[in-house]
């Protein structure tokens, strides 16, 4: 297992709010890492800085073999170095397609011109299928993706970042608002694509965190407070009374 | 693999509509044509045949409009600036070389043969003597060639907008900023042509246009339809051209763009370079339709370039139905054509005892309040009134 | 007949009008003991009619020595020809013309009377002696009893100033009681001075006293002083020179005046070239060239030479030998004012002067900026209110504007008092647009508070439609909104500043409307409640606060302020149906940068683009369209570096 992904140092303030303070985080290729934390501990800015989408006011974010600096990268760049993300809220092309939100993603020439003298390929057809065999919407491929369930819209998001083979996948809360059954399919999916890349799941449902089975990373007021196994981490005093300990409750 | 037949043959066979609308243009030019006063039995006046040929136009820049705004989701309220820029473009060769004629002409009975020198000054002062000068402004150097000035009806629109969505997109700027910014700029074009220094003629804009240099023996029946027909062909081929384009994969992009921008970007696109090039072919085709439309009109000037223009155009695509190209010639032909009839006092007026509704006085009203209740209750215009139908079928 | 009959009418009325005052005459020379003026003129009836330079000045001292009123009434009519002698007794009348008649007026009592003309002789006084009449004149007014005399005496000199007026006006200060108009005279001693004097010292102090003095008049006196004129001359220039000239920055300009001087023969244009060729046509051929190739400047050139060479034309001035020509002359303006003392201390003041101007002037391009800023403030506001607040785009909000305007207009039809009238305006424009507003966010806004681009397009039908309703009612001409007598006219605080009252009365307006603004927004429940909705509407909600009746009332304090706005705009601008219009576009961009949701943002946006706007203006002074052209690029330009406006949006949320 090689370093992937490699954040040091970093620190983002918005507007006197300390969203993210020193944070440091390695993930290795392939490895499955779970991020959780409560409300307000800076999991969605971490993705969004990863991500291009928020700039850091400090630190270092170094991706792939040639350790290349992310920081001043547009989104689009990010994504195409191969650096997927799904959001909480499943944000698939509704008025289009299953077939064609995956196409679009299938990774392929990103250009203006490439893409619109773009000519369908078998083998990109038959990608297309495979990954639809393994979100289970085969059957749906020519629905428009307004029409499917919650569920299917967080899968073929799931599948829309597996088309573009990535190396690295940040998926947030990808069980929000799934049936027990769905969950469980999830958790396959997920596991399978970490056998040969990296994978990130932010997510509050410990049960579901329990499921994955993998390294747990905790995050409390922008930095990490732990990490480890699920069970390490859960016996540390401190991530039970910040954390743990209230969603118990809560829950 | 069965499932994805070759590109090429799917094109027409996944867009029906579009031999449909193929064949129902070429019915209609033929019909226009049969009927027009030029080479068939002149039931259709040779000003109604230019009434047709504009609104052919407007369908053309419709389409555009329904590719940046319907398909792309940018509400460009800038279009009409290029299509004004086309029709500058193609005024200014129309202008000046049939200024060269009659100058040629008055100054063919002088014993001495004139100087190139003495013919330029000449049409100079023919020109632009309303503004109070005779010099030829830099921007009319290539006048002369029709060549060029058919180039400038390409490269300029395409330029300023690709100058201009350069910089408006690479800022992220978007949604109704967009919009405001788009209608900035088409104002501040348009108080730069209504300048006297502008070069243009300033608000006396450009005229005469119906006439075609080298064309005088043809009468205005002909030269009428054959501006038909080109405004015809052009329509038929930028609608293909944009159907194509809207079916290709980036169509699907830039209608993904268009319901999720953000997230198109997370997949990996440079989404700006989608938006530039929808914004600036749309920008050329709308270009193309204004140096088809005002021969046909005949004169132009600034007030055809203020942002009301622009937002008329919206107008039209709402109306017709968005994300439809048939939607946006249905709108535009439809509205531009009620428009025409109404305010040229084809409708009859309405007498309601105490007051007289004057349609050239109540048109505007009317069109204003139909737009909104389009835009509150039928969002898909009369497009979705097709869905509709097919879907109960 | 008639006309006979009429004629022997005026003959008798005319006699009996001489023997009347042959009468009048005995009475009044026996009762006025010698002095009045009629008299002290017939001890000097001769040198009275026929004047002459040496002669008229003992009738100047007498009369001065009289001291009454009517002399310099009498010596101003003198002076304009308007005195007439009566042929038979010598008395002289102020007497004016009208076909054979003419209407006297007695010099002493002011009595008038009318009599055939032929009886009397005109005075006519030669122009050396009106010029003494007008300095003795100047010399009465300026110590005339009434003050009113004195100012409009003073205003002539400031008006024609000359050399003799000096002298009077210093005789004259002596006596001055009137402090005003004794600064006056002060004043144009010293422009006199500066102007005319004896002493080159005198002169230069007088000059640098003008350095701090940035009137008009003090300027035009000290480029008086600067006159120059341009001369020419083949060898070393002489004179006072103010500065030798570059003949060849414009060679045809200048070779023109050789030309006009007889210097240098006249240049052959283009068309006399033509003319020559026409008039020399022999065979078909013009110098050997054949007409037919006469289409190029090469050949007519030639073909012209060769005329010259025969002597039928004038030759040829070719460029080089008007460069030569030019090159053997120098052309200089020299100062009318021969001592180069004097223009420099005037050149030196003067250049004081104009940067004390230059300064003055960039405040009154501030002030003028402020009254536009708050011009497009309170266009804006309204906006700001409804785009920021709610994000909801309103393109019918230059149509409130314009509805305030009307409402304006309409209240003036039927008060006639303008002040009454616009105090009646004010709040019923609020009220109708607070009205419209809450209309139209029922009606449309409502039901598209997540389709923000829709919001658009549908306030933009009702802004066409309304657009359309007020020409329909109200017709296409322009209509005035007149505002009350006390907002018109200017605050004058020197030459240069200035600035009327509507736009400081628009400028207090605007504050007016940004601290009540400020008021609601930051100090009442409502303004709570519009915050906590922007924010967010279903905690809002959760908490017993109804969005619906928040937006509504929001949306309605925009328009209504856009109507308020609207009757301020009306009051200087013509109310049309388009004016709002023409406003709404530089509103969206006022709000968008000074960045949204922020009234201190529109307050920075309108500045800018007010201050901008003028700045630009002052740049190309002629061109106010061009102005508004480049405003709208620095604009898109603008945001490019800072999308999110001056003011931009704090917090987490802005990030998206």
């Amino acid at each position: 297992m090689t370093t992937l992904l490699e954040m040091s140092g970093i620190s983002k303030n918005f507007d006197g709010f300390q969203a993210i303070t020193n944070l440091s985080l390695q993930i290795g290729e392939p490895e499955l890492r779970a991020v959780i934390g409560p409300n307000g501990a800076g999991k969605t800015t971490f993705m969004d800085i990863i991500t291009g989408k928020t700039k850091p006011d400090e630190g270092r974010i170094l991706f792939g073999d040639d350790s290349r600096s992310l920081i001043g990268m547009s989104e689009s760049e990010i994504a195409s170095l191969g650096i997927g993300r799904k959001f909480q809220k499943p944000t698939v092309f509704e008025a289009q397609t299953v077939r064609e939100n995956l196409a679009m993603a299938l990774k392929n020439p990103r250009a203006v011109f490439s893409v619109l003298l773009y000519r369908k390929t078998s083998k990109g057809a038959e990608r297309i299928e495979e990954i639809a065999d393994e979100i289970n919407l085969t059957d749906q491929l020519t629905r428009p993706a307004g029409e499917l369930s919650h569920g299917q819209k967080q899968w073929l998001e799931i599948g829309m970042l597996l088309a573009q083979s990535p190396r690295l996948l940040l998926v947030d809360e990808p069980a929000a608002g799934m049936t027990a059954h769905e969950r469980e399919h999830t958790t396959d999916i997920l596991k399978k694509a970490a056998k040969t890349r990296a994978v990130i799941v932010v997510e509050h449902d410990m049960e579901f965190v329990r499921r994955l089975n993998c390294k747990v990373t905790v995050l409390h007021e922008g930095s990490v407070l732990a990490e480890g196994s699920l069970d390490h981490v859960t016996k540390n005093k401190t991530v039970v009374d910040v954390y743990l300990g209230r969603t118990d409750a809560g829950d | 693999m069965s499932q994805t037949p070759p590109p090429r043959k799917s094109f027409i066979v996944r867009n029906p509509s579009v031999l449909y609308f193929l064949a129902a243009l070429a019915l209609f030019t033929v019909f226009v044509a049969v009927m027009s006063e030029a080479t068939g039995t002149g039931l259709i006046s040779t000003s109604f045949v230019k009434t047709l040929g504009k609104t052919l136009c407007f369908c053309l820049i419709a389409i555009a409009m329904d590719v940046v705004w319907g398909y792309c989701g940018i509400l460009s309220l800038g279009h009409f600036a290029f299509f004004g820029i086309g029709g500058y473009a193609i005024g200014m060769w129309l202008m000046y070389a049939r200024t060269e004629l009659i100058v040629a002409q008055s100054l063919a009975g002088q014993v001495i043969p004139p100087t190139q020198q003495e013919v330029t000054d000449a049409i100079g002062k023919q020109i632009f003597g309303v503004v109070g000068s005779s010099d030829f402004p830099a921007i009319w150097m290539f006048a002369d060639s029709l060549f060029m000035q058919l180039a400038i009806v390409v490269l300029v629109p395409g330029l300023l907008a690709l100058v201009f969505g350069w910089l408006a997109f690479r800022s992220r700027v978007t949604g109704v900023y967009l919009s405001i910014l788009t209608q900035a700029m088409t104002l501040a074009l348009a108080l730069y042509l209504f300048q006297n220094d502008s070069g243009l003629r300033g608000n006396n804009g450009l005229s005469g246009l119906q006439n075609i240099p080298g064309f005088a023996d043809s009468g205005q029946d002909v030269i009428s339809l054959v501006f038909f027909l080109a405004s015809a062909a052009a329509l038929a081929l930028g609608y293909v051209v944009f159907a194509w384009i809207t079916d290709s994969k980036l169509g699907n992009i830039i209608q993904a763009i268009r319901d999720d921008e953000s997230r198109v970007r997370f997949l990996g696109y440079h989404v700006e370079s989608y938006k530039l090039f929808v914004f600036t072919i749309t920008a050329i085709v709308a270009g193309i339709a204004g140096a088809l439309y005002y021969p046909q009109a005949g004169i132009i000037n600034p007030a055809e370039v203020a942002p009301i223009a622009s937002i008329y155009l919206a107008v039209w695509v709402a109306i017709g139905g968005r994300g439809r190209l048939y939607g946006a010639v249905i709108g535009a032909a439809l509205v531009s054509l009620l428009s025409s009839w109404f305010t040229g006092g084809g409708a009859p007026d309405i007498d309601l005892g105490f007051y007289k509704i004057q349609w050239v006085d109540w048109w505007l009203v009317l069109l204003g309040v139909t737009f909104a209740l389009v835009t509150l209750f039928a969002p898909k215009g009369i497009g979705g009134l097709f869905d509709k139908l097919v879907r109960k079928s | 007949m008639f006309g006979a009959a009429l004629e022997d009418r005026h003959r008798k009325l005319s006699m009996i009008r001489v023997l009347l005052s042959l009468v009048w005459l005995v009475v009044t020379v026996g009762l006025a003991a010698a002095q009045d003026l009629q008299s002290v003129l017939q001890t000097h009836a001769e040198e009275v009619a026929s004047p002459s330079r040496n002669s008229v000045s003992v009738v100047l001292d007498d009369l001065a020595d009289l001291g009454s009123p009517q002399v310099s009434v009498f010596l101003e009519q003198w002076a304009e020809r308007n005195i007439w002698q009566d042929d038979a007794t010598s008395l002289f009348y102020i007497g004016a013309e009208d076909g054979d008649a003419i209407a006297l007026t007695d010099l002493d009592s002011g009595e008038q009377s009318t009599a055939a003309s032929d009886g009397y002789t005109q005075i006519r006084p030669n122009g050396g002696v009106r010029r003494v009449i007008g300095s003795a004149l100047v010399q009465f007014q300026l110590t005339d009893p009434d003050p009113d005399r004195r100012r409009s005496a003073l205003e002539s000199i400031g008006r024609r100033a000359d050399a003799s007026q000096l002298p009077l006006l210093e005789a004259s200060l002596e006596g001055e009681a009137d402090p005003d108009i004794r600064a006056r005279k002060v004043q144009l001693i010293n422009f006199l001075i500066a102007r005319f004097g004896e002493d080159t010292a005198d002169r230069v102090v007088a000059i640098e006293s003008l350095s701090s003095d940035t009137s008009v008049e003090a300027r035009a006196v000290l480029s008086q002083i600067l006159s120059t004129s341009t001369d020419v001359t083949d060898g070393e220039p002489s004179g006072n020179i103010a500065r030798v000239l570059d003949s060849s920055s414009d060679p045809a300009a200048f070779y023109s005046e050789l030309v006009e001087a007889d210097l240098a023969p006249p240049l052959v244009s283009p068309g006399d070239i033509r003319a020559a060729l026409e008039a020399n046509i022999v065979d078909g051929r013009v110098g050997g060239v054949p007409i037919a190739q006469l289409g190029t400047d090469v050949l007519r050139v030639q073909a012209y030479a060769a005329l010259a060479a025969d002597g039928l034309v004038p030759p040829l001035v070719t460029q080089a030998d008007v460069a030569a020509t030019l090159s053997s002359f120098t052309f200089y303006e020299d100062y009318d004012e021969p001592d180069p003392t004097i223009t420099d201390a005037a050149r030196a003041t003067l250049d004081t002067v104009e940067t004390r101007v230059g300064l003055e002037q960039t405040v009154d391009l501030t002030l003028d900026g402020l009254s536009l800023a708050s011009i497009y403030f309170l266009a804006a506001i309204g906006l700001a209110i409804t785009f920021g607040q709610m994000g909801v785009i309103n393109m019918a909000h230059g149509e409130f504007i314009m509805m305030g305007a009307y409402t304006g207009y309409v209240v003036q039809l039927f008060v006639p008092d303008y002040t009454i009238s616009l105090m009646i305006s004010l709040p019923l424009a609020f009220a109708v647009t607070f009205g419209a507003g809450v209309a139209m966010e029922r009606l449309v806004i409502r039901h598209l508070y997540h389709r923000p681009l829709e919001t658009l397009l549908a306030t933009f039908g009702i802004s066409i439609a309304l657009q359309q309703i007020a020409k329909n009612i109200f017709g296409t001409q322009a209509r005035p909104l007149t505002s009350p007598e006390w907002l018109g006219g200017a605050l004058v605080i020197s030459d240069v500043i200035q600035i009327s009252y509507i736009r400081i009365a628009i400028f207090v307006l605007a504050i007016v409307f940004l601290c009540l603004l400020l008021f609601i927004l930051k100090r009442t429940r409502l303004g709570l409640e519009v915050r906590a909705v922007t924010q967010n509407p279903g905690m809002a909600a959760s908490m017993g606060i109804n969005p619906d009746r928040i937006n509504m009332m929001t949306f309605g304090l925009g328009s209504g302020i856009a109507g308020v706005a609207g009757v301020g705009i009306g009051l200087y601008a013509q109310v049309t149906s388009e004016m709002g219009a023409n406003y709404i576009v530089q509103s969206f961009m006022t709000v968008v940068v000074g960045g949204v949701g922020s009234v201190f943002g529109t307050l920075a946006g309108a500045g800018l683009i007010g201050f901008l706007q003028k700045g630009i203006e002052w740049l190309n002074p002629s061109n106010t369209l061009a102005a508004q052209t480049y405003m709208i690029l620095f604009i898109i330009l603008f945001i490019q570096f800072r999308p999110k406006g001056i003011v931009a949006p704090k917090g987490r949320a802005a990030a998206d």
